[in-house]
Protein backbone atom coordinates (compact mmCIF):
# COMPACT_ATOMS: atom_id res chain seq x y z
CA UNK A 1 0.00 0.00 0.00
CA UNK A 2 1.24 3.50 -0.85
CA UNK A 3 1.38 5.86 2.12
CA UNK A 4 1.08 9.64 2.02
CA UNK A 5 2.94 9.93 5.31
CA UNK A 6 5.18 7.40 6.97
CA UNK A 7 3.76 5.63 10.00
CA UNK A 8 5.77 4.25 12.86
CA UNK A 9 5.78 1.69 15.62
CA UNK A 10 6.28 3.85 18.71
CA UNK A 11 6.46 1.03 21.29
CA UNK A 12 6.01 -2.72 21.52
CA UNK A 13 5.91 -5.50 24.06
CA UNK A 14 5.80 -9.25 24.25
CA UNK A 15 4.45 -11.59 26.89
CA UNK A 16 5.57 -15.20 26.55
CA UNK A 17 7.50 -17.96 28.31
CA UNK A 18 7.09 -16.28 31.70
CA UNK A 19 8.65 -13.06 30.50
CA UNK A 20 7.39 -9.57 29.77
CA UNK A 21 9.55 -7.55 27.43
CA UNK A 22 8.87 -3.86 26.76
CA UNK A 23 10.71 -2.14 23.89
CA UNK A 24 13.41 -4.79 24.07
CA UNK A 25 13.92 -4.69 27.86
CA UNK A 26 12.78 -7.45 30.22
CA UNK A 27 10.44 -5.76 32.72
CA UNK A 28 9.17 -8.89 34.46
CA UNK A 29 10.17 -12.55 34.57
CA UNK A 30 8.78 -15.49 36.47
CA UNK A 31 9.28 -19.26 36.77
CA UNK A 32 5.53 -19.80 37.13
CA UNK A 33 4.30 -22.07 34.34
CA UNK A 34 0.52 -21.75 34.64
CA UNK A 35 -1.00 -18.65 33.11
CA UNK A 36 -3.27 -17.96 36.08
CA UNK A 37 -0.33 -17.63 38.44
CA UNK A 38 1.84 -15.81 35.93
CA UNK A 39 -0.87 -13.26 35.09
CA UNK A 40 -1.46 -12.57 38.79
CA UNK A 41 2.25 -11.97 39.39
CA UNK A 42 2.43 -9.76 36.29
CA UNK A 43 -0.53 -7.72 37.46
CA UNK A 44 1.22 -7.11 40.78
CA UNK A 45 4.60 -6.30 39.28
CA UNK A 46 3.05 -3.78 36.87
CA UNK A 47 1.29 -2.15 39.84
CA UNK A 48 -2.05 -2.18 38.08
CA UNK A 49 -4.90 -1.27 40.37
CA UNK A 50 -7.96 -2.57 38.55
CA UNK A 51 -9.93 -5.23 40.47
CA UNK A 52 -12.06 -6.07 37.40
CA UNK A 53 -8.93 -7.79 36.07
CA UNK A 54 -9.70 -10.80 38.25
CA UNK A 55 -13.11 -11.30 36.67
CA UNK A 56 -11.68 -11.52 33.16
CA UNK A 57 -11.00 -14.71 31.26
CA UNK A 58 -7.40 -15.55 30.45
CA UNK A 59 -7.43 -14.19 26.90
CA UNK A 60 -8.69 -10.85 28.19
CA UNK A 61 -6.09 -10.86 30.97
CA UNK A 62 -3.32 -11.44 28.44
CA UNK A 63 -4.52 -8.68 26.08
CA UNK A 64 -5.22 -6.37 29.02
CA UNK A 65 -1.66 -6.72 30.38
CA UNK A 66 -0.14 -5.98 26.98
CA UNK A 67 -2.39 -2.94 26.52
CA UNK A 68 -1.54 -1.74 30.03
CA UNK A 69 2.19 -1.77 29.25
CA UNK A 70 1.77 0.30 26.09
CA UNK A 71 -1.09 2.63 26.98
CA UNK A 72 -0.53 3.66 30.58
CA UNK A 73 1.81 6.50 29.65
CA UNK A 74 0.10 7.30 26.35
CA UNK A 75 -3.56 7.69 27.29
CA UNK A 76 -4.41 11.12 28.70
CA UNK A 77 -7.46 10.73 30.95
CA UNK A 78 -8.23 14.44 30.57
CA UNK A 79 -9.07 14.18 26.88
CA UNK A 80 -10.39 11.93 24.13
CA UNK A 81 -7.86 9.41 22.90
CA UNK A 82 -8.65 8.10 19.44
CA UNK A 83 -6.57 4.94 19.71
CA UNK A 84 -8.04 2.10 17.64
CA UNK A 85 -7.70 -1.53 18.76
CA UNK A 86 -6.83 -4.24 16.24
CA UNK A 87 -5.96 -7.59 17.78
CA UNK A 88 -5.67 -11.05 16.28
CA UNK A 89 -4.95 -14.64 17.25
CA UNK A 90 -5.28 -18.24 16.13
CA UNK A 91 -7.58 -19.79 18.71
CA UNK A 92 -10.24 -17.10 19.03
CA UNK A 93 -11.86 -17.59 22.47
CA UNK A 94 -11.59 -21.40 22.33
CA UNK A 95 -9.92 -21.57 25.75
CA UNK A 96 -13.05 -20.13 27.38
CA UNK A 97 -15.35 -21.84 24.85
CA UNK A 98 -14.06 -25.20 26.08
CA UNK A 99 -14.65 -24.18 29.71
CA UNK A 100 -18.17 -23.04 28.88
CA UNK A 101 -18.80 -26.24 26.92
CA UNK A 102 -17.84 -28.31 29.99
CA UNK A 103 -20.55 -26.51 31.96
CA UNK A 104 -23.27 -27.72 29.57
CA UNK A 105 -21.86 -31.07 28.37
CA UNK A 106 -23.06 -33.13 31.31
CA UNK A 107 -26.79 -32.82 31.99
CA UNK A 108 -26.24 -34.01 35.57
CA UNK A 109 -23.89 -31.09 36.18
CA UNK A 110 -25.47 -28.43 34.01
CA UNK A 111 -24.49 -24.93 35.12
CA UNK A 112 -24.16 -22.49 32.19
CA UNK A 113 -22.99 -19.17 33.55
CA UNK A 114 -23.47 -15.80 31.87
CA UNK A 115 -20.19 -14.64 33.45
CA UNK A 116 -18.35 -17.34 31.48
CA UNK A 117 -20.51 -17.22 28.32
CA UNK A 118 -19.82 -13.53 27.72
CA UNK A 119 -16.12 -14.35 27.29
CA UNK A 120 -16.81 -16.88 24.52
CA UNK A 121 -16.10 -14.12 21.98
CA UNK A 122 -12.55 -13.01 21.15
CA UNK A 123 -13.48 -9.33 20.87
CA UNK A 124 -14.49 -9.13 24.54
CA UNK A 125 -10.83 -8.39 25.34
CA UNK A 126 -11.14 -5.31 23.10
CA UNK A 127 -14.14 -4.23 25.17
CA UNK A 128 -12.15 -4.71 28.38
CA UNK A 129 -9.27 -2.58 27.09
CA UNK A 130 -11.71 0.06 25.76
CA UNK A 131 -13.39 0.32 29.17
CA UNK A 132 -10.13 0.42 31.09
CA UNK A 133 -8.66 3.25 28.98
CA UNK A 134 -12.00 4.83 27.98
CA UNK A 135 -11.26 4.35 24.28
CA UNK A 136 -14.37 5.06 22.22
CA UNK A 137 -12.59 4.02 19.06
CA UNK A 138 -12.48 1.66 16.07
CA UNK A 139 -12.01 -1.94 17.10
CA UNK A 140 -11.86 -5.31 15.40
CA UNK A 141 -10.62 -8.80 16.14
CA UNK A 142 -9.12 -11.02 13.43
CA UNK A 143 -8.25 -14.70 13.31
CA UNK A 144 -5.28 -16.07 11.36
CA UNK A 145 -3.29 -19.31 11.41
CA UNK A 146 -0.30 -17.33 12.63
CA UNK A 147 0.64 -13.69 13.22
CA UNK A 148 0.03 -11.95 9.88
CA UNK A 149 2.41 -8.96 9.71
CA UNK A 150 1.42 -8.04 6.13
CA UNK A 151 -2.27 -7.68 6.93
CA UNK A 152 -1.68 -6.08 10.32
CA UNK A 153 0.65 -3.44 8.87
CA UNK A 154 -1.83 -2.62 6.10
CA UNK A 155 -4.91 -2.47 8.29
CA UNK A 156 -3.37 -0.16 10.91
CA UNK A 157 -2.08 2.09 8.13
CA UNK A 158 -5.57 2.22 6.57
CA UNK A 159 -7.15 3.34 9.87
CA UNK A 160 -4.53 6.06 10.29
CA UNK A 161 -4.48 7.26 6.68
CA UNK A 162 -8.27 7.55 6.50
CA UNK A 163 -8.39 9.49 9.75
CA UNK A 164 -10.42 6.79 11.51
CA UNK A 165 -7.82 6.78 14.31
CA UNK A 166 -4.87 8.82 15.59
CA UNK A 167 -2.98 5.77 16.84
CA UNK A 168 -3.62 2.02 16.60
CA UNK A 169 -2.88 -0.57 19.27
CA UNK A 170 -2.22 -3.76 17.30
CA UNK A 171 -1.16 -7.23 18.11
CA UNK A 172 -1.28 -10.97 18.40
CA UNK A 173 -2.84 -12.34 21.59
CA UNK A 174 -2.94 -16.13 21.48
CA UNK A 175 -3.95 -18.23 24.45
CA UNK A 176 -4.97 -21.87 24.84
CA UNK A 177 -4.62 -23.47 28.27
CA UNK A 178 -1.19 -22.56 29.62
CA UNK A 179 0.16 -21.82 26.14
CA UNK A 180 0.15 -18.08 25.70
CA UNK A 181 1.89 -15.56 23.51
CA UNK A 182 1.22 -11.85 23.19
CA UNK A 183 2.95 -9.35 20.94
CA UNK A 184 1.44 -5.87 21.01
CA UNK A 185 2.60 -2.62 19.50
CA UNK A 186 1.42 0.93 19.04
CA UNK A 187 1.36 2.56 15.60
CA UNK A 188 1.15 6.30 14.93
CA UNK A 189 2.92 9.21 13.31
CA UNK A 190 5.77 9.26 15.85
CA UNK A 191 8.63 6.83 16.26
CA UNK A 192 11.70 5.45 14.58
CA UNK A 193 10.65 2.03 13.32
CA UNK A 194 8.43 2.18 10.25
CA UNK A 195 5.19 0.18 10.44
CA UNK A 196 6.03 -2.33 7.72
CA UNK A 197 5.58 -6.07 7.32
CA UNK A 198 9.35 -6.55 7.46
CA UNK A 199 9.83 -4.58 10.67
CA UNK A 200 6.90 -6.31 12.34
CA UNK A 201 8.34 -9.71 11.42
CA UNK A 202 11.67 -8.70 12.93
CA UNK A 203 10.14 -7.42 16.17
CA UNK A 204 7.80 -10.39 16.45
CA UNK A 205 10.51 -13.02 16.05
CA UNK A 206 13.04 -11.24 18.22
CA UNK B 1 -10.85 7.84 -2.54
CA UNK B 2 -11.89 5.23 -5.07
CA UNK B 3 -15.52 4.09 -5.21
CA UNK B 4 -16.29 0.59 -3.93
CA UNK B 5 -19.40 -1.41 -4.78
CA UNK B 6 -21.29 -4.55 -3.88
CA UNK B 7 -22.10 -6.26 -7.16
CA UNK B 8 -23.33 -9.73 -6.27
CA UNK B 9 -25.24 -10.98 -3.23
CA UNK B 10 -26.76 -14.19 -1.88
CA UNK B 11 -28.17 -15.61 1.32
CA UNK B 12 -29.17 -19.00 2.69
CA UNK B 13 -31.87 -18.78 5.34
CA UNK B 14 -34.83 -20.78 6.67
CA UNK B 15 -37.11 -18.82 4.29
CA UNK B 16 -35.07 -19.02 1.13
CA UNK B 17 -31.94 -20.32 -0.58
CA UNK B 18 -31.40 -17.27 -2.76
CA UNK B 19 -32.19 -13.56 -2.54
CA UNK B 20 -35.36 -13.72 -4.69
CA UNK B 21 -36.83 -16.52 -2.54
CA UNK B 22 -36.08 -14.53 0.63
CA UNK B 23 -37.65 -11.35 -0.73
CA UNK B 24 -40.74 -13.20 -1.86
CA UNK B 25 -41.09 -14.77 1.61
CA UNK B 26 -40.72 -11.36 3.28
CA UNK B 27 -43.26 -9.86 0.85
CA UNK B 28 -45.77 -12.53 1.84
CA UNK B 29 -45.09 -11.97 5.54
CA UNK B 30 -43.49 -15.35 6.12
CA UNK B 31 -41.17 -15.81 9.09
CA UNK B 32 -38.50 -18.48 9.44
CA UNK B 33 -39.07 -18.70 13.18
CA UNK B 34 -40.67 -21.88 14.49
CA UNK B 35 -41.22 -23.69 17.78
CA UNK B 36 -38.84 -26.53 18.61
CA UNK B 37 -38.89 -29.26 21.20
CA UNK B 38 -35.64 -31.18 21.08
CA UNK B 39 -32.40 -32.10 22.83
CA UNK B 40 -30.87 -28.64 22.32
CA UNK B 41 -32.87 -27.12 25.17
CA UNK B 42 -34.60 -28.46 28.23
CA UNK B 43 -37.80 -26.59 27.40
CA UNK B 44 -39.50 -25.89 24.05
CA UNK B 45 -37.99 -22.85 22.33
CA UNK B 46 -38.39 -20.60 19.31
CA UNK B 47 -35.68 -20.47 16.69
CA UNK B 48 -35.12 -20.10 12.92
CA UNK B 49 -33.39 -23.23 11.59
CA UNK B 50 -32.29 -24.09 8.03
CA UNK B 51 -33.75 -27.42 6.85
CA UNK B 52 -30.90 -29.95 6.60
CA UNK B 53 -32.55 -32.06 3.88
CA UNK B 54 -33.13 -29.07 1.65
CA UNK B 55 -29.53 -27.99 2.27
CA UNK B 56 -28.22 -31.48 1.41
CA UNK B 57 -30.12 -31.43 -1.90
CA UNK B 58 -28.81 -27.99 -2.82
CA UNK B 59 -25.26 -28.82 -1.77
CA UNK B 60 -25.38 -32.00 -3.84
CA UNK B 61 -25.77 -29.84 -6.98
CA UNK B 62 -22.44 -28.16 -6.19
CA UNK B 63 -20.30 -30.95 -4.72
CA UNK B 64 -20.50 -34.68 -4.07
CA UNK B 65 -18.06 -34.50 -1.17
CA UNK B 66 -20.02 -35.15 2.00
CA UNK B 67 -17.73 -34.39 4.94
CA UNK B 68 -18.69 -30.74 5.42
CA UNK B 69 -20.43 -29.37 8.50
CA UNK B 70 -23.81 -27.66 8.19
CA UNK B 71 -22.21 -24.23 8.49
CA UNK B 72 -19.59 -25.05 5.85
CA UNK B 73 -22.28 -26.32 3.47
CA UNK B 74 -24.35 -23.18 4.05
CA UNK B 75 -21.33 -20.96 3.42
CA UNK B 76 -20.34 -22.82 0.24
CA UNK B 77 -23.91 -22.76 -1.10
CA UNK B 78 -24.11 -19.02 -0.35
CA UNK B 79 -20.77 -18.22 -1.98
CA UNK B 80 -20.91 -20.40 -5.10
CA UNK B 81 -23.30 -18.26 -7.19
CA UNK B 82 -21.67 -15.02 -5.96
CA UNK B 83 -18.27 -16.23 -7.18
CA UNK B 84 -19.79 -17.38 -10.48
CA UNK B 85 -21.54 -14.02 -11.07
CA UNK B 86 -18.48 -11.98 -10.09
CA UNK B 87 -16.24 -13.17 -12.93
CA UNK B 88 -13.37 -12.52 -10.50
CA UNK B 89 -10.06 -14.15 -11.41
CA UNK B 90 -9.58 -15.24 -7.77
CA UNK B 91 -5.92 -14.34 -8.13
CA UNK B 92 -3.35 -13.14 -5.60
CA UNK B 93 -5.19 -9.80 -5.30
CA UNK B 94 -8.56 -11.36 -4.38
CA UNK B 95 -9.34 -11.98 -0.71
CA UNK B 96 -11.90 -14.05 1.13
CA UNK B 97 -13.18 -12.41 4.31
CA UNK B 98 -15.12 -14.79 6.54
CA UNK B 99 -17.07 -13.52 9.49
CA UNK B 100 -18.65 -15.57 12.24
CA UNK B 101 -19.05 -15.53 15.99
CA UNK B 102 -18.96 -19.22 16.86
CA UNK B 103 -18.08 -21.01 13.59
CA UNK B 104 -18.07 -24.81 14.01
CA UNK B 105 -18.45 -24.59 17.79
CA UNK B 106 -20.43 -27.87 17.85
CA UNK B 107 -17.10 -29.61 17.10
CA UNK B 108 -16.41 -29.26 20.84
CA UNK B 109 -19.10 -31.90 21.42
CA UNK B 110 -16.77 -34.48 19.86
CA UNK B 111 -13.68 -32.79 21.32
CA UNK B 112 -12.54 -31.88 17.80
CA UNK B 113 -10.56 -28.74 18.64
CA UNK B 114 -8.99 -28.34 15.16
CA UNK B 115 -12.43 -28.29 13.53
CA UNK B 116 -13.61 -25.69 16.06
CA UNK B 117 -10.78 -23.32 15.02
CA UNK B 118 -12.14 -20.44 12.94
CA UNK B 119 -9.02 -20.33 10.75
CA UNK B 120 -9.63 -23.99 9.87
CA UNK B 121 -13.20 -23.13 8.85
CA UNK B 122 -11.91 -20.31 6.67
CA UNK B 123 -9.24 -22.55 5.08
CA UNK B 124 -11.91 -25.14 4.30
CA UNK B 125 -14.04 -22.59 2.45
CA UNK B 126 -11.00 -21.02 0.74
CA UNK B 127 -9.75 -24.44 -0.43
CA UNK B 128 -13.17 -25.37 -1.80
CA UNK B 129 -13.13 -22.36 -4.13
CA UNK B 130 -9.35 -22.32 -4.76
CA UNK B 131 -8.65 -18.88 -3.33
CA UNK B 132 -4.95 -18.04 -3.73
CA UNK B 133 -4.65 -15.76 -0.69
CA UNK B 134 -4.88 -16.49 3.02
CA UNK B 135 -8.45 -15.95 4.23
CA UNK B 136 -9.15 -13.19 6.75
CA UNK B 137 -11.49 -14.05 9.62
CA UNK B 138 -13.37 -11.27 11.40
CA UNK B 139 -14.83 -12.34 14.75
CA UNK B 140 -16.28 -9.28 16.42
CA UNK B 141 -19.46 -10.63 18.02
CA UNK B 142 -22.73 -9.60 16.40
CA UNK B 143 -21.23 -6.84 14.24
CA UNK B 144 -18.93 -9.31 12.42
CA UNK B 145 -20.96 -9.55 9.20
CA UNK B 146 -21.34 -5.84 8.56
CA UNK B 147 -17.86 -5.03 9.87
CA UNK B 148 -16.46 -7.46 7.27
CA UNK B 149 -18.06 -5.33 4.52
CA UNK B 150 -16.38 -2.21 5.92
CA UNK B 151 -13.04 -4.04 6.08
CA UNK B 152 -13.37 -5.24 2.47
CA UNK B 153 -14.09 -1.71 1.31
CA UNK B 154 -11.18 -0.26 3.31
CA UNK B 155 -8.75 -2.85 1.90
CA UNK B 156 -9.85 -2.21 -1.69
CA UNK B 157 -9.56 1.56 -1.25
CA UNK B 158 -6.03 1.14 0.10
CA UNK B 159 -5.11 -1.11 -2.87
CA UNK B 160 -4.30 -3.92 -0.47
CA UNK B 161 -6.53 -6.10 -2.64
CA UNK B 162 -8.46 -5.67 -5.91
CA UNK B 163 -11.67 -7.37 -4.87
CA UNK B 164 -13.12 -9.31 -1.94
CA UNK B 165 -15.69 -11.97 -1.24
CA UNK B 166 -17.34 -11.63 2.14
CA UNK B 167 -19.12 -14.63 3.62
CA UNK B 168 -20.81 -14.59 7.01
CA UNK B 169 -22.48 -17.37 8.90
CA UNK B 170 -23.54 -18.79 12.21
CA UNK B 171 -25.67 -21.78 13.17
CA UNK B 172 -27.94 -22.46 16.12
CA UNK B 173 -26.31 -24.76 18.68
CA UNK B 174 -26.83 -25.89 22.24
CA UNK B 175 -23.80 -23.71 23.03
CA UNK B 176 -25.38 -20.41 21.98
CA UNK B 177 -28.92 -21.32 23.04
CA UNK B 178 -27.80 -22.17 26.58
CA UNK B 179 -25.61 -19.07 26.72
CA UNK B 180 -28.32 -16.60 25.74
CA UNK B 181 -30.70 -18.48 28.02
CA UNK B 182 -28.26 -18.11 30.93
CA UNK B 183 -28.45 -14.35 30.34
CA UNK B 184 -32.24 -14.68 30.48
CA UNK B 185 -32.16 -12.95 27.12
CA UNK B 186 -34.31 -15.50 25.23
CA UNK B 187 -37.86 -14.67 24.24
CA UNK B 188 -40.57 -17.22 25.04
CA UNK B 189 -42.31 -16.24 21.79
CA UNK B 190 -41.05 -15.13 18.34
CA UNK B 191 -39.05 -11.95 18.94
CA UNK B 192 -40.76 -8.54 18.69
CA UNK B 193 -38.16 -5.84 17.95
CA UNK B 194 -38.98 -2.34 19.27
CA UNK B 195 -42.32 -3.55 20.62
CA UNK B 196 -43.62 -2.68 24.09
CA UNK B 197 -44.29 -6.42 24.37
CA UNK B 198 -40.80 -7.60 23.49
CA UNK B 199 -39.23 -10.14 25.83
CA UNK B 200 -35.86 -10.90 24.25
CA UNK B 201 -34.08 -12.55 21.33
CA UNK B 202 -34.96 -15.48 19.13
CA UNK B 203 -31.83 -17.13 17.77
CA UNK B 204 -31.56 -18.07 14.12
CA UNK B 205 -29.09 -19.42 11.59
CA UNK B 206 -28.13 -18.17 8.15
CA UNK B 207 -25.28 -17.48 5.80
CA UNK B 208 -24.86 -14.57 3.42
CA UNK B 209 -22.25 -13.68 0.82
CA UNK B 210 -21.39 -10.59 -1.21
CA UNK B 211 -18.82 -9.57 -3.79
CA UNK B 212 -17.06 -6.26 -3.08
CA UNK B 213 -15.18 -4.56 -5.92
CA UNK B 214 -14.13 -1.21 -7.35
CA UNK B 215 -15.46 -2.29 -10.77
CA UNK B 216 -18.84 -0.54 -11.25
CA UNK B 217 -20.08 -3.18 -13.75
CA UNK B 218 -23.28 -4.80 -12.38
CA UNK B 219 -23.00 -2.79 -9.14
CA UNK B 220 -25.99 -3.17 -6.83
CA UNK B 221 -24.90 -0.62 -4.23
CA UNK B 222 -22.06 1.77 -3.54
CA UNK B 223 -20.45 1.69 -0.09
CA UNK B 224 -20.33 5.32 1.04
CA UNK B 225 -18.81 5.22 4.48
CA UNK B 226 -18.42 3.23 7.65
CA UNK B 227 -17.51 3.30 11.32
CA UNK B 228 -17.03 0.61 13.97
CA UNK B 229 -16.64 2.24 17.37
CA UNK B 230 -16.69 0.73 20.84
CA UNK B 231 -18.91 1.97 23.67
CA UNK B 232 -16.12 1.62 26.28
CA UNK B 233 -18.91 1.04 28.74
CA UNK B 234 -19.84 -2.59 29.45
CA UNK B 235 -18.91 -6.00 28.01
CA UNK B 236 -22.39 -7.56 28.06
CA UNK B 237 -24.74 -4.61 27.72
CA UNK B 238 -25.00 -1.61 25.42
CA UNK B 239 -24.23 1.93 26.51
CA UNK B 240 -27.33 3.65 27.89
CA UNK B 241 -26.60 6.67 25.71
CA UNK B 242 -25.83 4.65 22.57
CA UNK B 243 -22.43 6.33 22.48
CA UNK B 244 -20.57 3.80 20.33
CA UNK B 245 -23.44 3.44 17.85
CA UNK B 246 -23.86 7.22 17.73
CA UNK B 247 -20.17 7.65 16.95
CA UNK B 248 -20.11 4.80 14.43
CA UNK B 249 -22.98 6.36 12.44
CA UNK B 250 -21.40 9.80 12.77
CA UNK B 251 -18.11 8.44 11.43
CA UNK B 252 -19.87 6.78 8.46
CA UNK B 253 -21.82 9.99 7.68
CA UNK B 254 -18.70 12.11 7.87
CA UNK B 255 -16.87 9.85 5.43
CA UNK B 256 -19.91 9.73 3.11
CA UNK B 257 -20.26 13.48 3.45
CA UNK B 258 -24.03 13.31 3.91
CA UNK B 259 -26.57 14.76 6.35
CA UNK B 260 -29.16 12.89 8.40
CA UNK B 261 -32.01 13.97 6.10
CA UNK B 262 -30.39 12.20 3.13
CA UNK B 263 -30.84 8.78 4.75
CA UNK B 264 -34.03 7.16 3.43
CA UNK B 265 -34.07 3.92 5.38
CA UNK B 266 -32.32 2.30 8.36
CA UNK B 267 -31.87 -1.44 8.56
CA UNK B 268 -31.19 -1.56 12.29
CA UNK B 269 -30.04 -4.29 14.67
CA UNK B 270 -33.26 -4.64 16.71
CA UNK B 271 -32.57 -7.81 18.69
CA UNK B 272 -35.71 -7.28 20.80
CA UNK B 273 -33.85 -7.26 24.10
CA UNK B 274 -35.09 -4.39 26.28
CA UNK B 275 -31.69 -2.65 26.42
CA UNK B 276 -30.55 -3.02 22.80
CA UNK B 277 -33.68 -1.59 21.20
CA UNK B 278 -33.83 1.27 23.71
CA UNK B 279 -30.16 2.10 23.10
CA UNK B 280 -30.70 2.23 19.33
CA UNK B 281 -33.71 4.55 19.68
CA UNK B 282 -31.57 6.91 21.77
CA UNK B 283 -28.66 6.87 19.31
CA UNK B 284 -30.96 7.48 16.31
CA UNK B 285 -32.60 10.42 18.10
CA UNK B 286 -29.25 11.94 18.99
CA UNK B 287 -28.44 11.95 15.27
CA UNK B 288 -31.79 13.36 14.14
CA UNK B 289 -32.73 10.04 12.49
CA UNK B 290 -35.95 9.46 14.45
CA UNK B 291 -38.22 10.04 11.44
CA UNK B 292 -36.33 7.78 9.05
CA UNK B 293 -38.23 4.53 8.35
CA UNK B 294 -36.51 1.78 10.32
CA UNK B 295 -36.91 -1.96 10.62
CA UNK B 296 -35.30 -4.96 12.21
CA UNK B 297 -35.36 -8.16 10.16
CA UNK B 298 -34.99 -10.33 13.28
CA UNK B 299 -38.74 -11.09 13.17
CA UNK B 300 -38.13 -13.01 9.91
CA UNK B 301 -34.76 -14.57 10.67
CA UNK B 302 -34.21 -14.42 14.41
CA UNK B 303 -30.82 -13.15 15.53
CA UNK B 304 -28.29 -14.88 13.29
CA UNK B 305 -25.34 -13.50 15.29
CA UNK B 306 -22.27 -12.92 13.11
CA UNK B 307 -24.31 -13.47 9.94
CA UNK B 308 -27.01 -10.92 10.78
CA UNK B 309 -25.19 -7.78 9.63
CA UNK B 310 -24.41 -9.18 6.19
CA UNK B 311 -27.76 -10.93 5.73
CA UNK B 312 -29.58 -7.71 6.59
CA UNK B 313 -27.31 -5.77 4.20
CA UNK B 314 -28.23 -8.18 1.39
CA UNK B 315 -31.96 -7.68 2.10
CA UNK B 316 -31.44 -3.92 2.56
CA UNK B 317 -29.85 -3.65 -0.89
CA UNK B 318 -32.90 -5.40 -2.43
CA UNK B 319 -35.17 -3.12 -0.45
CA UNK B 320 -33.35 -0.11 -1.90
CA UNK B 321 -33.25 -1.37 -5.48
CA UNK B 322 -36.90 -2.51 -5.46
CA UNK B 323 -38.05 0.71 -3.72
CA UNK B 324 -39.73 -1.32 -0.97
CA UNK B 325 -39.81 -0.76 2.77
CA UNK B 326 -40.45 -4.06 4.54
CA UNK B 327 -42.48 -4.27 7.72
CA UNK B 328 -40.55 -4.85 10.93
CA UNK B 329 -42.16 -8.20 11.74
CA UNK B 330 -43.39 -8.61 15.31
CA UNK B 331 -43.81 -4.89 15.82
CA UNK B 332 -47.09 -3.67 17.30
CA UNK B 333 -46.91 -0.92 19.91
CA UNK B 334 -43.75 1.22 20.23
CA UNK B 335 -41.78 0.13 23.29
CA UNK B 336 -38.79 2.47 23.38
CA UNK B 337 -38.62 5.77 25.26
CA UNK B 338 -37.64 7.89 22.23
CA UNK B 339 -39.75 8.16 19.07
CA UNK B 340 -38.57 6.13 16.06
CA UNK B 341 -40.36 5.44 12.79
CA UNK B 342 -40.73 1.65 12.80
CA UNK B 343 -42.10 0.32 9.49
CA UNK B 344 -45.45 -1.27 10.36
CA UNK B 345 -46.48 -2.39 6.85
CA UNK B 346 -44.75 -3.07 3.56
CA UNK B 347 -44.85 0.07 1.44
CA UNK B 348 -43.28 1.68 -1.63
CA UNK B 349 -40.65 4.38 -1.17
CA UNK B 350 -37.72 5.85 -3.02
CA UNK B 351 -34.56 4.77 -1.25
CA UNK B 352 -31.37 6.40 -2.49
CA UNK B 353 -29.29 5.90 0.64
CA UNK B 354 -29.72 3.41 3.46
CA UNK B 355 -27.91 2.86 6.72
CA UNK B 356 -27.10 -0.57 8.17
CA UNK B 357 -26.22 -0.76 11.84
CA UNK B 358 -25.32 -3.50 14.31
CA UNK B 359 -24.20 -3.71 17.93
CA UNK B 360 -22.85 -6.55 20.00
CA UNK B 361 -21.23 -7.97 23.11
CA UNK B 362 -17.95 -6.37 24.03
CA UNK B 363 -19.51 -2.94 23.42
CA UNK B 364 -18.93 -3.10 19.66
CA UNK B 365 -20.99 -1.26 17.05
CA UNK B 366 -20.79 -0.87 13.28
CA UNK B 367 -22.56 1.44 10.83
CA UNK B 368 -22.26 1.35 7.03
CA UNK B 369 -23.98 3.63 4.51
CA UNK B 370 -25.02 2.32 1.07
CA UNK B 371 -26.13 4.26 -1.99
CA UNK B 372 -28.24 3.15 -4.94
CA UNK B 373 -26.28 2.88 -8.20
CA UNK B 374 -28.07 4.78 -10.93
Amino acid sequence: MILENKLYISSWCSIKNGKIVLNGDVVFASETIDFNGFSKESYKSLEVNYPKFFKMDNLSKLAFLGAELLLKDVVDAQKENNIALVLSNQSSSLDTDAKYHESIADKQHYFPSPAVFVYTLPNICLGEISIRHQLKSENSFFIFDAFNPAFMADYANILLQTGKADQVLCGWTELMGDQYEAFLYLVGTQGEIENTQQNLETLYTR
Amino acid sequence: MKAVFISATNCITPIGFDVAENISAIESGKSGIGRFENELMENPFYSAIVDQNKLDLRFDQISKVDNYTKLEMMMIVALAPVIAQSKSKLDDKTVLILSTTKGNITALETNNIPQAQLSELAQTIARFFNFKTEPIVVSNACVSGILAVAIAKRMIQANVCDDAFVVSGDVVSEFVLSGFNSFQAMSDAPCKPYSANRTGVTLGEATAAVYVTSDPTNAKAKILGDGAINDANHISGPSRTGEGLFRSIESAMKEANIEAEQIDYISAHGTATPFNDEMEAIAFNRLGLQNVPVNSLKGYYGHTLGASGLLETVIGIESMNQSRLYASMGFDELGVSQPINVIAQHSNATIDIFLKTASGFGGCNTAVLFEKVK
